[in-house]
């Protein structure tokens, strides 16, 4: 008994070997080697475009099983934000809310309604605004079939169920110890090989296999995501000396960037295997790393990237601007400190295709062990990158114009929302005048001022205050005398 | 592992909806669905920037668009109970669920209770915005209180006071000078009051 169950666990033992054996072939040969020379098999683009046939087919069968139940609530083509908005401006508002007074007062005077008007707005502001929803993940309109991202998708259909469970097994089964292999193997020949080029002492030699180490790492790690990355207007790509910036979504930005060309990166040195692997990073080129005590004084910070920017033969350094991962359907306010080092800078725009999967990295709501399975198991990366002309400061700006100047154009290229809502609003006088504002627009309503044109109204998608164009007429009410 | 992989697949929905206590009882009560509660729960987190699990007054007072507003104070108001100076997550949603659109497709049976999003619920709360010592009656000073903050230096106090005087002319029926809140609700019998005054969660 005991004889064949040794001889059936040796064959399964050699089984497990000569499986083991083909899997690294194949990700050596067919995976790494050309990634490693940034030649690509055309695997990826075939696997995308059948994702594509695939995503489009369950969004089609979701569409039609809403129209065969209607009690299902349908998803409308999503604007930003939770709840919907009525378009109005104040006028309309007020003047649908009076409709039911029949008198002849009806036009102006005060009608016990027009509380609404605010209170509904004031209610909305409490449920959703603008700045916090940068800081959800974007949703999507269709189910791209992954699990996390189905809110309110009930049951459709047989066949999209077996379609989604035939996709949770490739994702997990087959897709994620792939690109874990993968992963590992570009992190280790980071820190293997960016040690070994530390110990050359000859400057050009080790400047130029320093950069091909990293680029080979940052290109397998970027198969071990599956990222498919398309760059555009290359000719504006980053040169030596200067300040590359780009929007904030998630840690992986970094790889995106990386894949292209090399950049000195700028941080906090962390403990642990961050740390071993930065250690080693700086070993083959300057890096920018910084203690966390250093990390406060904003001086000593500007003053070290400076005198980086200053030696031209520097690698370019990678700034986020924002400071955080903001979800990729906007750019928020860039802090002025990157704007301050001088030099040039060249604004980089990255968008992420959500439909394949949610790249952007909620740091409240997940750790970053927890995102990098997330990012692993979806289906794959696509991504954009615009290299937009280099930027300098004009004469007459300073650091906060300058940085506006360049968060607009990155803003303007992506196709990402340029958010202007920034902290100036923090100041309560600035409040105060909005408020001011609305007290003029309803008093216009009630008491009727002539020639009165108020300046502000409600825009409809984002509920925000937005400087109305052109005078409006208003009609001057009258109290009625007694 | 298996676990591990399930909880990153499953996304955090469900991993937010097991955090907050009672959940089922509370989407019962106020009819919202668990991606309303998420994303509730989401805001009430964002909005508790000290993570005491309560909101006070000042953590509504952050939100820049309230402040702008001429009543954005009683609007605070309104989440606070007298007295209480902390509103907790199912507080929060509680009062929020007064202003959820009304099901077109419940069924009107008369022995289930009126569900909290009806027309008199939010009627009962726009009353309250105007009587805030919560007497049952809209006075004249409360009134004018309501239109100096909603004009505050546009008009001047006579044209206030005149207008105060008419509203409560038109509205109040049994002549005491005051508006309780039937006179309330029929003053404003034909206004759509579900169109008006709801939120509507796109999804």
């Amino acid at each position: 008994m005991t004889d064949l169950c040794e001889g059936g666990m040796e064959d399964l033992w050699s089984i497990a070997v000569v499986l083991l054996q083909v899997w690294f072939s194949v990700m050596i040969g067919l995976i790494m080697i050309p990634a490693m020379f940034g030649l690509s098999l055309g695997v990826t683009s075939v696997y995308i475009q059948i994702l594509v046939k695939i995503l489009e087919w369950a969004t089609l069968r979701i569409e039609r099983g809403h129209r065969e139940r209607p009690t299902l609530p349908v998803p409308a083509t999503l604007p930003f934000g939770l709840i919907q908005r009525e378009g109005g401006s104040m006028e309309q508002e007020m003047g649908e809310l009076r409709r039911y007074r029949t008198q002849s007062i009806s036009r102006g005077e005060f009608a016990l309604s027009d509380s609404f008007y605010f209170y509904i707005k004031g209610l909305e502001s409490i449920v959703d605004d603008q700045v916090t929803q940068r800081f959800s993940s974007e949703e999507l309109v269709s189910w791209n079939l992954l699990t996390r991202t189905n809110h309110n998708f009930h049951f459709i259909s047989l066949r999209l169920t077996i379609i989604w469970g035939l996709g949770v097994i490739i994702r997990y089964c087959v897709l994620f110890p792939l690109r874990i292999t993968l992963a590992i193997i570009g992190l280790t020949w980071l820190v293997i090989g960016t040690t070994l080029v530390g110990f050359l002492p000859n400057k050009r030699v080790k400047n130029w296999l320093s950069e091909l180490v990293h680029l080979m790492c940052y290109r397998i790690c970027a198969r071990g995501l599956s990222a498919t990355i398309q760059y555009h207007n290359k000719e504006n790509k980053p040169q030596k000396g200067g300040i590359c910036v780009a929007n904030h979504t998630s840690p992986i930005d970094i790889v995106i960037l990386a894949n292209d060309g090399c950049y000195a990166m700028v941080g906090q040195s962390h403990g642990g295997l961050m740390g071993v692997i930065q250690r080693s990073m700086v070993r083959s080129c300057p890096h920018v790393w910084f203690e966390r005590s250093e990390m406060r004084d904003r001086n000593a910070v500007t003053s070290r990237l400076r005198a980086h920017v200053a030696a031209k033969t520097n690698l370019p350094i990678l700034i986020f601007p924002e400071g955080t991962c903001i979800n990729n359907t906007s750019v928020m306010m860039f802090k002025k400190g990157s704007f301050e080092i001088g030099g040039t800078i060249y604004p980089v725009a990255i968008k992420y295709d959500p439909r394949f999967g949610d790249a952007f990295w909620n740091s409240a709501k997940y750790n970053m062990v927890n995102y990098l399975l997330r990012m692993m198991t979806s289906w794959a990366i696509v991504v954009n990158v615009w290299y937009l002309p280099p930027m300098t400061r004009r004469e007459k700006e300073d650091a906060a114009q300058f940085a506006n100047r360049v968060k607009s154009a990155i803003a303007h290229q992506g196709g990402l929302l340029d958010m202007s809502w920034d902290g100036s609003l923090k100041r309560a006088k600035v409040k105060e005048e909005f408020k001011e504002q609305q007290q003029k627009m309803y008093s216009s309503m009630v008491v009727g001022k002539k020639g009165m044109a108020p300046d502000w109204t409600v825009a409809p998608v984002t509920g925000d205050l937005v400087a109305r164009r052109g005078k409006y007429k208003t009609d001057s009410f009258k109290i009625l005398p007694d | 592992m298996l676990l591990f992989c399930l909880s990153v697949e499953m996304g955090s929905t469900n991993s937010t909806l097991s955090k907050i206590p009672n959940v089922e009882e509370l989407m019962q009560e106020t009819g919202f669905t668990p991606a309303h509660i998420v994303r509730l729960y989401d805001r009430f987190e964002a909005l508790d920037k000290e993570k005491t699990g309560h909101l006070r007054p000042q953590d509504f007072g952050a939100i820049n668009r309230l402040a702008m507003n001429p009543i954005g104070d009683r609007i605070i108001g309104a989440f606070f109970s007298p007295g209480q100076e902390t509103v907790d997550f199912h507080s929060f949603v509680r009062i929020l669920a007064h202003f959820r659109p009304a099901d077109k497709n419940r069924p009107k049976d008369p022995s289930m209770p009126e569900p909290v999003n009806n027309r008199t619920s939010k009627l009962k709360f726009a009353f309250q915005l105007y009587d805030q010592d919560k007497d049952g009656k809209i006075s004249r000073a409360e009134l004018l209180q309501v239109l100096r903050s909603m004009l505050e230096m546009q008009v001047t106090e006579e044209q206030l006071e005149s207008i105060a005087d008419r509203t409560i002319q038109e509205a109040d029926l049994d002549k005491d000078d005051a508006i309780s809140f039937e006179e309330f609700r029929k003053s404003l019998e034909k206004v759509n009051i579900d169109h008006k005054m709801s939120i509507r969660f796109l999804r």
